[in-house]
């Protein structure tokens, strides 16, 4: 029989502000353990949190970004369980009444356009880190940082509205090229700033009900979400095909043996008991804040990559790739703006540019080439003073120093020839080191004729002009 | 509404707290007297009225984003039963 997948996708994103949500302690990453705590996110008795208004702010831009409806009066419930991570024995989040609900993002997988919606987005606090691995943990012990403990988060939870891991996948890239957009969180899956639960279960076609669930936890990349979740689709069509029945667990993936794993079973039967926090009073969002933020947004991907086929006539891919995330938009458009040709800029930044980003792996604005060099160099190419190999040699050069354009074609003698007697020349002296493959030009193989080009190309050291080249190449080899 | 042995069992549980009979139904009276007080309630005609989320009638205290001092670490390690120089040492969390 053939099932068809439902996944839902919880996403927690930890929220890219100074400070924490309920007290003043940075929420700086990577610093010595314990050292960002005070009374309110230790759990101290007497002490009180108070909202940070950066939190709302960055809750409610993401509501917007996937047209949610915004709450307009918040509040937080206490989420209690206890856990050595969580010192006060509840979770501050928010239960009735989310800051957003109802919203939705669009997906692009396999040519196919689909809606994604999204149940809610709340507010609530992170809890602490747990050590347990480490040579310097005592064997029964486990070790607790609390730096992390009250960093805001928002939970992002998705309709049951996924079908396969592919779009899973494109989901959570979209949720992530979002949060990066808005510049409410960094995005990072492997130091855990985006962190990603799938709900998995499987139905026959037709059936209406759910089929049962699991849980899947642990997944620190995009590309092990899709794998986790592959995985799991793949173990619960074997149960159902031999008349067993899907147990209803969380499991946790193992992205080094490629499997999930459950975890015990016993921690599952919660019940939080969830209440309204006393000590935090309501949250009123007025319209005016409201609108002021809404002013604020940025232009985001969608809108963006619609504009870019619109207003440079570029293909949806490319549109697509360049607008994946905002540096490289801001980058293209740049550049584009002093450069007739906006598909060559496309061309060079979805080529050079990111192969170079990639090798490096660093930032857009870390590589040597500023939009100004690069338009430079493009105009150099659309105006034919350099061939597009050449270009690719100057770029090099542009990488690795700070020599104008202009310079680096003088320096390297890369300025494209076309006065046609030194053309000649070049073409002469390789017909006549290449007579073999001359006559089987003749005899038909026309094929041949790039490989002449190249040669050629070869012999002017890439500053032969490609079009002018051709033409009289293959005047000459009809003439001979 | 009345409390029973298993709803106690459960609270005390949820609570960590680990309850010998006598003190189960001690404290299962006292929980049945407390919610038998708190019915009274019910006896006012609450419809149309909002529910109260807070008991002050105060909305928005909020912070600006601003970052400020935290505890020095030997200090906010200070009370804690078992801890090392910069963590806080509990029995083994088992995850696996």
């Amino acid at each position: 029989m053939k099932y068809e997948v439902v996944i839902g996708l919880e996403v927690h994103a930890q929220l890219a502000t100074n400070t924490k949500i309920f007290c003043g302690c940075s929420t700086r990453f990577g610093s010595e353990p314990n050292t960002q705590v005070c009374p309110v996110c230790l759990g101290l008795p007497g002490s009180l949190p108070v909202l940070n208004n950066q939190v709302v702010e960055f809750a409610i831009k993401m509501g917007l970004a996937t047209d949610s409806q915004i709450t307009r009066l918040n509040k937080f419930a206490r989420k209690n369980y206890f856990y050595p991570d969580l010192p006060k024995g509840y979770q501050i989040s928010q239960f009735e009444e989310p800051i957003c609900e109802h919203g939705y993002v669009d997906i692009h997988v396999d040519d196919q356009h689909k809606r994604i919606g999204i149940t809610r987005i709340h507010m609530e606090e992170d809890a602490g880190k747990s050590v347990h691995d480490e040579g310097y943990v005592n064997k029964d012990e486990t070790l607790i940082d609390l730096n992390r403990c009250g960093v805001p988060l928002i939970e992002i939870v998705s309709e049951p509205d996924i079908r396969s891991a592919k779009e899973a996948a494109a989901y959570l890239t979209k949720i992530r090229q979002l949060v990066r957009y808005l510049g409410i969180c960094d995005g990072n899956m492997e130091e855990g700033s985006l962190r990603c639960d799938a709900n998995i279960s499987l139905r026959p076609f037709g059936q209406k009900e759910f089929g049962t669930k699991t849980e899947l936890k642990n997944m620190n990349s995009i590309r092990n979400v899709e794998r986790a979740i592959e995985y799991e689709i793949k173990r619960q069509t074997y149960i159902l095909e031999d008349g067993e029945k899907v147990i209803q667990e969380t499991l946790l993936w193992d992205p080094v043996k490629n499997e999930a794993r459950p975890m015990r079973s016993k921690e599952e039967s919660h019940d939080y008991r969830y209440f309204p926090d006393p000590d935090l009073v309501p949250v009123k969002i007025s319209q005016e804040w409201l609108d002021n933020i809404h002013n604020a947004l940025p232009e985001l991907p969608d809108v963006k990559s619609k504009r870019f086929t619109e207003e440079y006539s570029l293909p949806e891919y490319d549109a697509e790739v360049l607008t994946a995330s905002r540096d490289i938009a801001d980058y293209f458009e740049t550049t584009a703006k002093s450069v007739k040709n906006s598909k060559l800029v496309s061309n060079w930044v979805m080529g050079e540019v990111m192969r170079l980003l990639n090798q490096q792996k660093t930032e857009i604005d870390h590589i040597g080439i500023s939009p100004a060099r690069l338009s430079d160099l493009l105009n150099a190419i659309d105006q034919n003073v350099i061939s597009g190999s050449a270009a690719k040699t100057v770029f090099e050069k542009l990488a690795e120093s700070d020599l104008s354009v202009a310079e680096i074609i003088e320096q390297k003698g890369l300025k494209q020839v076309s006065d046609s007697g030194a053309l000649d020349s070049w073409i002469d002296q390789v017909i006549a080191e290449n007579r073999p493959q001359v006559e089987r030009y003749k005899n038909g193989e026309t094929k041949l004729l790039g490989f002449f080009v190249g040669s050629i190309m070869k012999a002017s050291k890439g500053k032969a002009d490609p079009k002018l080249t051709n033409e009289l190449l293959r005047k000459k080899l009809s003439e001979l | 509404m009345s409390v029973t042995i298993q709803d106690l069992e459960k609270i005390a549980n949820l609570a960590r707290l680990k309850l010998n009979e006598e003190e189960k139904s001690k404290f299962l009276g006292q929980l049945n007297q407390i919610l038998e007080y708190v019915e009274k309630l019910n006896e006012i005609n609450t419809d149309g009225i909002e529910p109260l989320s807070h008991s002050l009638d105060l909305v928005n205290v909020l912070r600006k984003d601003i970052e400020q001092a935290s505890l020095d670490r030997n200090k906010a390690l200070e009370n804690a039963p078992k801890k090392n120089d910069a963590f806080f040492r509990v029995p083994k969390v088992v995850t696996k």
